[in-house]
């Protein structure tokens, strides 16, 4: 009797909270459409840009392409001194995700298992150059990078950006592998696996999604950092957000084609996105959830 | 987790030892060797001592400039933090639109820098940008190029676009990891939404929120691109931050000592600002015994 009571009484909070919670739904809804109505509007105007002429751009103002064009793209698709730009950046940004990803592995596995001696220091040191501004080391890399005869190489690109990434790729790293615990590395060490064959074999595996991430974060640094790669560069390596500017000041401002342009950098990032965006939101909280 | 003693964990750091080596403690140290050597050219160098700290710190525009650094990573904190924690919440938990949200939230975070600066321009400018034609229809008098608060206005705008996905989406993770027990346990006891918020809510997400205020903090402090794109530094030098100043110093007119000493006070601005949230953080995390 009383229980039928009970659940009769919490059927009735239960209703009630629905109906309180009605509006509050549609309160949140409207927030998050215009936010991302906010976030989009200057990307479709960009769009809309690189759909007009140069004559239409600065002659009148419309919401969308009177006269829709794609001579813009064709421009820079047809062009080997902009395509290149696109090629040369994503060769840097994939040769710094590997090495960057590569030798966090074992330090963030080190940093996740084992206590030694000033492991505390050395953790903080390597965030602290994630919190280096890349404006005080872009003359010394010119310099270091010109003596060593790696300048206007991907390599040195890639390498100059491991300063904030590797610093980042191990913080991700070590939050994920602290998740797994710690009872599969003694049973795998008991089974007769090797220090190499488990971390291979068995650890990797389920820190994939953590890697995923990692990659993700030194693809994303990478690819929008503009300082160090433009000091780095002159012609062989030019990543696309240099050969922008450079064209931008050089050409007397062809809205149409930097548009283009702007848009094809998006793309790269947007299909990498779709690709990891179940894990997005534990992989910005840096696996610490 | 309880951490074995292993001295041989070393071995595992080393890659990262000597690549961040090579690529940070290298260039650091030729910045100390320049902040206390002058030249005159021809490679050869003087012992200066502190004389261009001493300038760097009695500069009128390098204070400035500091000034209005702080200022700028003040009013993104403020902005971007409560703004962020509010999307989170009317964020979907379920069905096909959290992915949707989720992609299309995290597009700006993947966008060039100097492009998201092209962006701007091309949406703020008065002649064809939609917002800056919008503005001038309405009679406001609005030109991002010209009036010093206009430009600000129009590059905290383009941070808070930019960057407020980054703190609602830690905030969302934050969200998503509650249990439903907690809500249920807040229902019974039929707590106001606002209760359950700073209750429930605001402490699950502590954790998250002091790595999204680190992360600003720091990248709001490095800012360079992006305003150097859209306005210059401009007008005059009403949106020159710190790093803007640093690279027309160092590399504009190549003044390496004055450039270094400069260097290395920022970074220290910025080591001292970062080292106490890290330091909460990590205290934190230890009180949640995660």
């Amino acid at each position: 009797m009383a229980q039928a009571a009970l659940v009769q009484a919490q059927g009735a909070t239960l209703a009630r909270t629905k109906a309180a919670a009605g509006p509050r739904v549609k309160t949140s809804a409207v927030i998050m459409t215009l936010y991302l109505v906010f976030l989009l509007l200057p990307i479709y105007w960009l769009l809309n840009m690189s759909l007009k002429d140069n004559s239409e751009i600065l002659s009148s103002f419309s919401l969308w392409p009177q006269d829709l064009t794609f001579d813009n793209y064709r421009t820079i698709l047809t062009d080997a001194s902009w395509y290149m730009g696109y090629v040369n950046s994503m060769i840097y940004v994939v040769l710094n995700t590997v090495i960057s990803v590569s030798v966090a592995l074992p330090a963030a596995y080190a940093f996740s298992r084992y206590r030694f001696l000033g492991d505390k220091h050395l953790f903080f040191w390597l965030l602290t150059n994630r919190m280096a501004p890349p404006a005080v080391f872009a003359l010394p890399f010119f310099q270091l990078y010109s003596s060593v005869g790696l300048f206007d190489t991907h390599i040195a690109v890639a390498l100059a950006h491991c300063l904030f990434n590797v610093p980042l790729a191990v913080w991700i790293l070590e939050g994920f592998m602290r998740g797994v615990p710690k009872e599969i590395d003694e049973t795998a060490y008991i089974d007769g696996y090797s220090f190499p064959r488990f971390f291979v074999r068995i650890f990797m595996p389920l820190i994939a999604s953590g890697i995923g991430v990692a990659a993700f974060f030194c693809f994303m640094f990478s690819w929008v950092e503009l300082l160090l790669s433009r000091t780095l560069t002159s012609v062989d390596a030019k990543p696309i957000a240099a050969t922008m500017t450079r064209t931008v000041s050089a050409s007397g401002l062809d809205w149409g084609v930097l548009a283009a342009a702007g848009i094809l950098t998006i793309v790269p990032g947007a299909l990498v996105i779709w690709f990891v965006r179940n894990y997005i939101a534990k992989g910005f909280a840096l696996g610490r959830v | 987790m309880d951490k074995t003693v292993n001295q041989k964990a070393w071995f595992l750091v080393l890659p990262v030892l000597v690549l961040v080596a090579f690529s940070a403690v290298i260039p650091l140290m030729t910045v100390v060797n320049y902040s206390f050597q002058d030249t005159f050219g021809n490679n050869v160098f003087f012992w200066a001592g502190f004389e261009w700290y001493e300038e760097v710190l009695a500069s009128e525009r390098i204070r400035d400039a500091l000034g209005r650094q702080i200022l700028f990573s003040a009013i993104i904190l403020a902005i971007e933090v409560p703004l962020g924690i509010l999307i989170a919440l009317c964020m979907p938990r379920k069905g096909v639109w959290v992915s949707v949200c989720l992609v299309l939230m995290a597009l700006p975070l993947l966008i060039p820098w100097n492009v998201v600066g092209t962006i701007w321009q091309v949406f703020a400018r008065v002649d064809i940008g939609l917002l800056g034609r919008t503005l001038s229809e309405l009679g406001i008098d609005y030109n991002y190029t010209q009036d010093a608060l206009d430009a600000w206005i129009t590059i905290i705008v383009m941070d808070v676009w930019h960057w407020t996905s980054l703190v609602a989406l830690l905030a969302y993770a934050g969200l998503v990891s509650i249990p439903s027990a907690y809500y249920q346990a807040a229902k019974i006891d039929q707590a106001s939404r606002w209760k359950v918020f700073r209750y429930i809510e605001l402490p699950k997400m502590q954790g998250v929120l002091l790595i999204a205020i680190l992360l600003r903090f720091m990248d709001s402090f490095m800012i360079y691109t992006e305003p150097f794109v859209l306005t210059g530094g401009g007008p005059g030098n009403a949106t020159t931050f710190l790093s803007i100043d640093l690279v027309k110093t160092a590399i504009g007119q190549f003044d390496l000592g004055p450039a270094a000493a400069f260097s290395l006070i920022y970074f220290l601005v910025i080591l001292l600002i970062s080292w106490v949230f890290y330091t909460v953080m990590v205290n934190l995390e230890k009180k949640e015994g995660v």
